[in-house]
C-alpha cells in the first residue's frame, strides 16, 4: 500500500477522506472474495455481540448467588433445574451455576481483558516506534535494543513473572499484557516508519516547517497502518490465549471475575471424574473465538500486503 | 571473532542484569521486602535477624548490590514450604522438565520436517492443506487446552494413557529418567506430544515454506533434469536446503520451551521446575519463585548466546555485519 505519489499530490496537512476511503473500500473488497474468512468474520462479530449485551443475553446471572440453587449442581448438559423447571442446555458447574451463562459472562472477561491490552499496547507501541524511526541514531538504536531483548524472552514468562510478583487482578492482567506486547507493535510500526520517512512527501513535509510531532502523526503513522492492522490481529488472538493460560494457572483474573480460562480451570479438577462440560464447552467458546479471529487475521494479512500471500 | 564474542557476551549480561533489576524491583520496591521473604510464621526475633542478613534497612541501591551478590554465590533464599535453600529444590526439578523439553523438541523436529516437506511438495492436494489447517490450530490453539483434549480423549474417554504424573523412574547417566521403562514412556507420551505440538506447527509451516521456494531453484530442476529418482532429488537436494533454517528455529525455540513447559507440566501434573513454579506461587513460596524466574532467565540467556554464536560460526556474514553495526 504505498501510495506515496498521491500523498504528494494532496494538500500537506488534509489526510483527507478521498485518499483512506478507496483502500479500505478495496480491502473491504477483496476480503469477501474469501468466503471462509467471511465465515470468520461474522462469528466473530456474533461473539462480540454476545459478550456486549451478556446481561441481556444470559439465562441468569451467574454470580449473584440468590440466584443459584446448590440442588442444580453438577448437571449435565440438557437436564431441567428442580427448582425453576429451566432447561440447563450446557449443564452446570459444582455451585449448580448454569454453564450458558456463565460461559456468556466468562467470554465477556476475556474480550474486555484483551481489547483494553490491545487499545494501551498499540498506543504505547506506536508512539515509541514512530519516534524511533522518525529520530533515528542513538535513540533509535537504544529503544530497539530494549524491543530486542524483551522479545527474546517467552510472552508467557515475562506475564507470569509480573503476575506472579503483582497477584492476581483484571487490571494486573491487562497491565502485563501490554508490557508483554508493546515491543511487537514498536517493531512492526518502526519497520514501515523507517522506509516510509525516506520518501518523498516526509521531506515535503519537512520543507514546509511542520513541527516534528505533526510530521509523526499525521504523515508518517498513517502509512504504516496496515501493517499494523496484521499484527494486532494475529496478537488480539494471542492475547485471549494467553490471558486464558495465565488464569488457568491461577495468577490471572481474580475468582470474582472469572474469564473463559478461569471456568475450564475450574472445571479441570472434575474432568477426570467424567463431568467433562464444565471445562470443555468454556473451551470451545474458547478455541471458536480464537479460531474465528485467526480466520479474519489471515485473509487480511494477504488483502493488505500481497507480498506475503502464497 | 573474539570482538563479536565479547559484544554478545555482554549483551547476554545485560540481559540477565535487566530481569534481575526487575526481578529485585518486584519483590523489593513494591510492597514490603520483609512479608515477601521472610516466613509468615517467624517470630520478631527471627524477622528482626534476617531483615539485618538481608540488609533490608540499607537503602535500595545497597540491597541491589546485596542481592546481586548473593544471587552470584547461588543464595536465591530460603524455601518457606521445604525449609531448604531454594536454589536446590529447583536444580533437583530441573532433570524432570529437560526430559520432558528434549522429547518434545525430538518429537517436533521428527514429524514437523517431513510433515512440512510434504506439504511444500503438494501445496494444493487434500494432505497438504490438512496439515496447515493442523498447524493453525496447533500454534493458535491455547497449550493447556490442547492438553486437556489429550487427556480427556486418551486417558478419559479411550483410556490408554495415564492422565499425568510421572510413572516409574530409572537412574540412567546420574539422572533420574523416564523414558527406559513402559510404565514412565506411557506417562511421558502425552506431556511430550502436548509441549511439542506447538513448535512443531512452527516447523511444518517453516519447512514448508521453504520447501516451496527450494523446488523452484534451478538446481532442483537440474536434478530432476537429470533424471534423478524423486524420491533422491527430496532427500538430498530439497531436505539439505531447508534444514539451515529449521536448524535456527530449534535452537531459538529450544530456551521457550522450558517457559512453555510450565503450562504442560500444570495440566499433566508433571514433577518438573515448571509445576514447582506454579505450586509456589500458590503457596506465596517467593524465594523459590525469585530463584526460578532468575535460573530460567539464566538457561534461555545462555542459549540465545551460544545460539548466536554457533550461528556466527557457520555464517560470517553475521559476525561482520554485527561488528559493524
Amino acid at each position: 500500500m504505498t501510495n506515496s505519489i498521491a500523498s504528494d499530490l494532496e494538500p500537506v496537512g488534509t489526510p483527507g477522506p478521498v485518499r483512506i476511503d478507496s483502500p479500505v473500500r478495496r480491502v473491504a473488497k477483496e476480503f469477501v472474495e474469501d468466503p471462509v474468512a467471511v465465515v470468520g468474520l461474522v462469528l466473530f462479530v456474533l461473539i462480540a455481540l454476545i459478550a456486549i449485551l451478556a446481561p441481556w443475553l444470559a439465562p441468569q446471572n451467574p454470580y449473584d448467588l440468590a440466584q443459584l440453587d446448590i440442588m442444580d449442581g453438577g448437571l449435565p448438559p440438557g437436564e431441567v433445574s428442580f427448582g425453576t423447571g429451566d432447561t440447563y442446555w450446557l449443564g452446570t458447574d459444582q455451585q449448580g451455576r448454569d454453564m450458558v451463562s456463565a460461559i456468556i459472562y466468562g467470554l465477556r472477561i476475556s474480550l474486555v481483558v484483551a481489547t483494553m491490552s490491545l487499545g494501551i499496547a498499540i498506543t504505547i507501541g506506536t508512539v515509541v516506534g514512530v519516534t524511533a524511526a522518525y529520530f533515528g541514531g542513538k535513540l533509535d538504536s537504544f529503544i530497539m535494543r530494549i524491543v530486542d531483548l524483551q522479545l527474546s524472552f517467552p510472552a508467557i514468562l515475562v506475564a507470569l513473572i509480573l503476575l506472579a510478583l503483582l497477584g492476581r487482578g483484571v487490571d494486573k492482567v491487562i497491565l502485563a499484557l501490554v508490557i508483554v506486547q508493546w515491543a511487537y507493535y514498536a517493531r512492526t510500526v518502526r519497520s514501515s516508519a523507517i522506509v516510509e520517512r525516506r520518501k518523498d512527501y516526509i521531506d515535503a513535509a519537512r520543507c514546509l516547517a511542520l513541527s516534528n510531532r505533526r510530521i509523526m502523526f499525521r504523515h508518517l503513522l498513517p502509512n504504516c497502518v496496515p501493517p499494523l492492522i496484521v499484527v494486532a490481529t494475529v496478537q488480539i488472538a494471542q492475547a485471549i490465549a494467553l490471558e486464558a493460560t495465565l488464569s488457568f494457572l491461577g495468577v490471572g483474573v481474580p475468582i470474582t471475575e472469572p474469564s473463559l480460562g478461569l471456568l475450564i480451570a475450574n472445571g479441570y479438577d472434575y474432568l477426570l471424574s467424567g463431568r467433562y462440560w464444565i471445562s470443555l464447552f468454556p473451551g470451545i467458546a474458547l478455541v471458536l473465538t480464537i479460531i474465528a479471529i485467526n480466520l479474519v487475521g489471515d485473509r487480511l494479512r494477504d488483502v493488505l500486503n500481497p507480498r506475503l500471500s502464497t | 571473532m573474539i570482538v563479536y564474542l565479547v559484544r554478545r557476551a555482554g549483551q547476554s549480561v545485560l540481559a540477565v542484569v535487566a530481569m534481575a533489576v526487575l526481578v529485585f524491583l518486584g519483590v523489593y520496591a513494591i510492597g514490603n521486602p520483609v512479608d515477601v521473604l521472610i516466613n509468615p510464621e517467624a517470630t520478631q526475633a527471627q524477622i528482626a535477624a534476617t531483615t539485618q542478613r538481608l540488609g533490608l534497612d540499607k537503602p535500595l541501591w545497597q540491597q541491589f548490590g546485596i542481592f546481586l551478590g548473593n544471587a552470584i554465590h547461588g543464595d536465591l533464599g530460603t524455601s518457606f514450604v521445604y525449609g531448604r535453600p531454594a536454589l536446590d529444590i529447583i536444580l533437583e526439578r530441573l532433570p524432570a522438565t529437560m526430559e520432558l523439553a528434549v522429547v518434545a523438541l525430538i518429537l517436533s523436529v521428527g514429524l514437523g520436517v517431513p510433515l512440512g516437506v510434504w506439504a511444500g511438495l503438494r501445496p494444493h492436494g487434500l494432505a497438504g492443506k490438512t496439515i496447515m489447517g493442523g498447524s493453525i490450530l496447533g500454534f493458535s490453539l491455547p497449550n493447556f487446552w490442547q492438553g486437556m483434549l489429550l487427556i480427556l480423549v486418551f486417558a478419559v474417554l479411550l483410556g490408554w494413557l495415564p492422565a499425568g504424573g510421572r510413572g516409574q523412574t530409572t537412574e540412567f547417566m546420574g539422572l533420574e529418567v523416564s523414558f527406559l521403562t513402559l510404565d514412565g514412556l506411557s506417562h511421558l507420551i502425552l506431556p511430550a506430544i502436548n509441549l511439542a505440538l506447538f513448535k512443531m506447527s512452527l516447523i511444518i509451516r517453516l519447512a514448508r515454506a521453504n520447501t516451496r521456494e527450494v523446488c523452484l531453484q534451478d538446481y532442483v530442476k537440474f536434478a530432476r533434469a537429470k533424471g534423478l529418482s524423486g524420491r533422491r532429488v527430496v532427500m538430498v537436494h530439497v531436505l539439505k536446503n531447508i534444514m539451515i533454517p529449521v536448524v535456527t528455529i530449534i535452537g531459538l525455540e529450544l530456551g521457550s520451551m522450558v517457559a512453555f513447559a510450565i503450562v504442560t507440566e500444570t495440566v499433566f501434573a508433571w514433577p518438573g521446575m515448571g509445576k514447582l513454579l506454579i505450586d509456589s506461587i500458590n503457596l506465596l513460596d517467593r524465594p523459590v519463585i525469585v530463584a526460578y524466574l532468575m535460573l530460567t532467565v539464566l538457561i534461555i540467556v545462555t542459549i540465545n548466546f551460544l545460539v548466536d554464536v554457533i550461528y556466527s560460526l557457520l555464517d560470517p556474514r553475521i559476525r561482520l555485519s554485527e561488528m559493524k553495526g
